[in-house]
């Protein structure tokens, strides 16, 4: 049951072949025994998942059903829980509890899932390698000296290692698509608007984006189900019509025009990576779909744009961090300055003050012109290129990221090195476009490679389709790591 | 050789929302400390703000007022400083792109009327409150204001002297009720003013200006406006240069002081705030709004001169609230009488009641009705002119109450005038009996004489007789 698709599971309840609690030990039981070793959750809460699992069963000895309903998920800790505390990786949020759950959280609470935990990330998602964690790093599980990306690294890590079946993450620059790719798991960015961000801790409000990971494109979808939707307390979320994100899954892909950004492909791509991802758009050929070169010839400006827009935004939004009404306080200052000063200074930790600076910096009188206005318009400009590429094709293929997880500490001294790691999935952040990572292969390392694919707007259906065809064929997503057999 | 005092003011006005400009939370003055604060306004993590339509509709409704450019997109900005009283670290306002941009204020000033260039009005929330006595070394805060709605008003440098930024200032006061967007109660701080001040050589370009904060009453603004000027004036006297920087007025030394110099000025680093799309108006949403605007001041003060026959001053002094002119119509509608003579009434001895008792036109103890009752007792002559200001006292003093009560106190008291003309008669022929001297020297051609038995006449009649007809009999006796 570890390592069964969500269907599977939801089959099994409604059979009673187990009941959710049962279920719920089980991952608890693997919680139990692997967190010590790869601390990806930084909270799980026993007791209160078994009251949700019990809710669950009774609900569903009422005659209720539901593809969530009794189902374990695990929540990375930028999600307000009601009770539960909710950290976000940092010092400043060690022991902050929620008075109200995200809109994420109510709504899968609504569909009857189980809150297994709040997974590991870095400090505030500032971090592709989950090392910026304040409650330690998270290991990959499918080599424990590496790191598992970031920064929902505690969520893929989970979900890799079979703690949970599904957890959430979200994603400003490649945070969910990035780790998944690390672990060999499966995860959608929607499209920025899609997934409110009501009880997200905001890092950069204008790129944050919640969403699903999970073994597979079929998983994801449920969740997505869940997840999505209009919510009004999110002036930027989207009021659509609510879609079934599964009504696609079957669709053959043959016809499909994938294209291919020659940026994507070019020197800085590991060989083995390159080589999986085109193995993975050769089985699409091989299906009927058609590829397509394309270009993106703003993709390099891509990063340098991000890491000024994403720290401006970061520098305000961190600003309720002051001690004053809630998060960590020194404990002696002098004055009122000094305790702005100490709580901070000792409260976040060095990434996070490292873009607090660069934020407040490129937003400061005499600069704002020179930095943020240009990065504002050179993200307009990325985003025409993707209109321009969706003009030739329906969805756009490329490596997650250049490289497979790489060693812990290896980009510590060297964050810019670590910040272009995102060079392919920052592009459809700025842009608002929906991304995914599927898992395609391993590395000669044997560490797991993903591909990804990038739609237009809305187009969530289409791409968990095509992942979903393409799973259909291979067993990568559902591969477990030696070390934890199941 | 003189100087000109440049006066632009910046009008904190709070909009009369029943909940916050971004949040769900009660806007409702006085509650306990932080029963008002929503987690919205606590800044808890993850939250965020939704923008109150209300708050949009008052800032245009404003704007069609005062005849500005309504912005069909305006852009919320975040104010980025640290206070405790500022929970996100940050304050929304509009900065680039205010909602509405360059209207106008017409004000009256000595010798005619001035029309006041408003710049700009732009939405923005409160900050919450920081109490600094009670704590014992430690300080309070209340975040119940947090959050609140304002619409800041700005005008251009065009006020000349403390007396003309009054005059505006009592304008715009006049106006915001009238439209309904703000309650204009000072002491609450619901319409506060920050002066721009400077002086200058007439003709000179403008000179360096100073920031007044605090004026939270008329007459502080007039106070120290006048006090800043003359400082600045010495300053520049004694060969000194004026700095720029916002200064403090305090009532009670009836000085101002610096608070912070430009180069202290924080920088707020402006920018669009991402958790807030742009606002967008369109021209239906701005139509919707101008129909439900009432008829403005300006409108109705040269409608009444026309349509009313009024003065100009009379018509000013009636459209000074809403209340006013409302009460002014009904007036004449009850009463049936000339406007002439309800504008006197109401501008006599009914505002000379409500001055001395503090009261606004809604909670006077006479209404239009009753006033206008006893107004068509004078009419029919029932009573003089003169009784009627007796009844009207009664009527304030609540002797009676109702549509009725100016009859109901003419009764009681007996004061219905005494029109038959034998009784009249009577009491004439009795007054010139006893005044043969008066009779004499009228009669000699000493007119004055006339009006003393006038006087005679009607203290026999304890006032109560017709005067016309005191006068025409009188004549008729005395060989007319």
């Amino acid at each position: 049951m570890l390592n069964a698709s969500l269907s599977e599971m939801s089959a099994a309840l409604e059979s009673r072949k187990i009941s959710s609690v049962e279920l719920t030990q089980l991952f608890l039981g693997r919680i139990a025994k692997l967190n010590g070793e790869l601390n990806a959750f930084i909270t799980a809460d026993a007791p209160r998942a078994l009251k949700d699992a019990a809710a669950a069963d009774a609900r569903r000895a009422t005659g209720q059903s539901g593809p969530l309903l009794g189902i374990p998920v695990a929540h990375k800790d930028i999600f307000c829980t009601e009770g539960i505390r909710t950290t976000c990786g940092s010092k400043m949020l060690a022991d902050f509890v929620s008075p109200y759950d995200a809109h994420v959280i109510s709504r899968f609470g609504a569909a009857g899932a189980v809150l297994l935990g709040k997974t590991n990330m870095d400090e505030f998602a500032m971090g592709s390698s989950n090392e910026s964690s304040y409650f330690g790093a998270v290991k990959n599980p499918w080599r424990r000296s590496a790191v598992p990306g970031g920064s929902s690294g505690g969520s893929a890590a989970a979900v890799a290692a079979r703690m949970a079946p599904a957890a959430t993450g979200t994603d400003t620059g490649g945070s969910i698509r990035q780790p998944a790719s690390f672990t060999g798991v499966c995860g959608v960015k929607p499209t920025y608007g899609v997934v409110s961000r009501y009880g997200m801790i905001a890092f950069a409000s204008s790129l944050d984006q919640g969403g699903p990971m999970g073994k597979g494109a079929a998983d994801l979808a449920a969740l997505l189900n869940v997840m999505a939707g209009f919510d009004a307390r999110d002036s930027t979320s989207l009021d659509r019509p609510p879609e079934d994100y599964a009504r696609d899954l079957e669709r053959p892909v043959a016809g499909l025009r994938i294209g291919l950004p020659r940026e994507y492909f070019g020197d800085g791509v590991d060989a083995d990576v390159a080589a999986r991802v085109q193995d993975a758009i050769r089985w699409f050929e091989g299906q009927g779909a058609k590829t397509v070169e394309i270009t993106l010839p703003n993709t390099k400006l891509a990063v340098p744009v991000y890491y000024v827009l994403a720290p401006a935004e970061a520098s305000s939004n961190l600003s309720r961090f002051d001690g004053v009404r809630y998060g960590h306080r020194a404990a002696e200052y002098a004055d009122l300055y000094e305790m702005y000063c100490k709580s901070r200074a000792e409260g976040f930790g060095a990434e996070v003050k490292r873009r607090i600076l660069v934020g407040t910096y490129v937003l400061s009188h005499g600069y704002y012109d020179a930095y943020y206005l240009q990065a504002q318009k050179i993200r307009r400009l990325i985003a025409g290129d993707f209109s321009d590429a969706f003009a030739q094709c329906d969805v756009i293929m490329g490596p997650v990221a250049p490289t497979t997880a790489y060693e812990a500490g290896a980009m510590s001294g060297d964050p810019v090195k670590m910040y272009l790691g995102d060079i392919f999935t920052i592009p459809a952040s700025l842009a608002g476009l929906p991304g995914m990572s599927i898992p395609c292969g391993f590395d000669s390392k044997g560490l797991p490679v993903g591909l990804q694919a990038i739609g237009n707007y809305f187009s969530e259906a289409r791409l968990l389709n095509v992942a979903h065809q393409y799973q259909k064929a291979t067993d990568w997503h559902i591969r477990v790591p030696d070390a934890f057999p199941l | 050789m003189d100087w000109e005092i440049v006066v632009g003011l910046e009008t904190h006005t709070q909009l009369l929302t029943e909940s916050k400009i971004f949040s769900g939370a009660s806007t409702a003055f006085g509650a306990e400390p932080n029963t008002q604060a929503s987690a919205v306004d606590l800044a808890l993590p993850g939250v965020l703000p939704v923008l109150n339509a209300k708050a949009v509709e008052f800032a245009v409704r404003l704007g069609l007022a005062i005849g500005a450019t309504i912005s069909p997109r305006s852009v919320f900005a975040r104010k980025n400083y640290f206070y405790p009283d500022l929970p996100k670290g940050y304050q929304i306002s509009q900065y680039e792109l205010p909602v509405v941009q360059h209207g106008t204020l017409k004000i009256a000033v000595e010798g005619g009327e001035k029309t006041v260039r408003i710049l700009r009005a732009h939405l923005e929330e409160d900050a919450g409150k920081s109490l600094h006595e009670d704590f014992k070394g430690l300080s309070g805060i209340d975040l119940n204001r947090a959050g609140t709605p304002l619409l800041e008003i700005v005008t251009e440098p065009d006020l000349r002297g403390a007396k003309e930024a009054v005059a505006y200032a009592k304008a715009l006061h006049s106006l915001v009720r009238w439209i309904g967007i703000c309650d204009g109660n000072m002491q609450e701080g619901s319409f506060r003013c920050d002066a721009n001040v400077s002086v200058r050589r007439p003709g000179a370009p403008l000179g360096t200006r100073c920031e007044i904060k605090n004026l939270n009453s008329f007459r502080f603004m007039e106070q120290a406006i006048e006090y800043e000027a003359r400082r600045q004036v010495e300053l520049i006297e004694d060969g000194g240069t004026v700095v720029q920087e916002t200064r403090l007025y305090d009532p009670d030394r009836n000085e101002t002081r610096s608070m912070r110099s430009k180069e202290d000025a924080q920088d707020y680093r402006y920018f669009p705030d991402p958790d807030l799309l742009p606002l967008v108006i369109n021209e239906a949403e701005i139509e919707r709004i101008r129909a439900l605007l009432p008829e403005l001041p300006q409108a109705k003060r040269e409608r009444f001169a026309r349509d009313y026959g009024l003065a100009a001053y009379d018509a000013a002094q009636l459209t000074a609230s809403r209340e006013s002119a409302d009460f002014f119509e009904d007036l004449v509608r009850a009463s049936r009488a000339e406007p002439k003579t309800c504008a006197n009434w109401q501008t006599g001895e009914f505002a000379a009641a409500l001055n001395r008792d503090g009261l606004e036109v809604g909670h006077s103890p006479v209404g239009a009705e009753a006033l206008g009752a006893l107004l068509r007792r004078i009419a029919d002559g029932t009573i003089s002119g003169k009784i009627a200001k007796e009844v009207f006292e009664a009527m304030w003093r609540r002797e009676a109450e109702g549509p009725g009560a100016a009859d109901a106190i003419i009764e009681a008291r007996g004061l219905e005038q005494i029109s038959d003309t034998g009784a009249i008669e009577k009491m004439v022929d009795e007054v010139l009996a006893a005044n043969a001297r008066q009779v004499e020297d009228y009669r000699a051609g000493k007119e004055k004489a006339f009006n003393s038995l006038v006087g005679q006449v009607m203290k026999a009649a304890k006032g109560k007789a017709n005067p016309g007809q005191v006068n025409a009999i009188l004549k008729k006796k005395l060989g007319g």
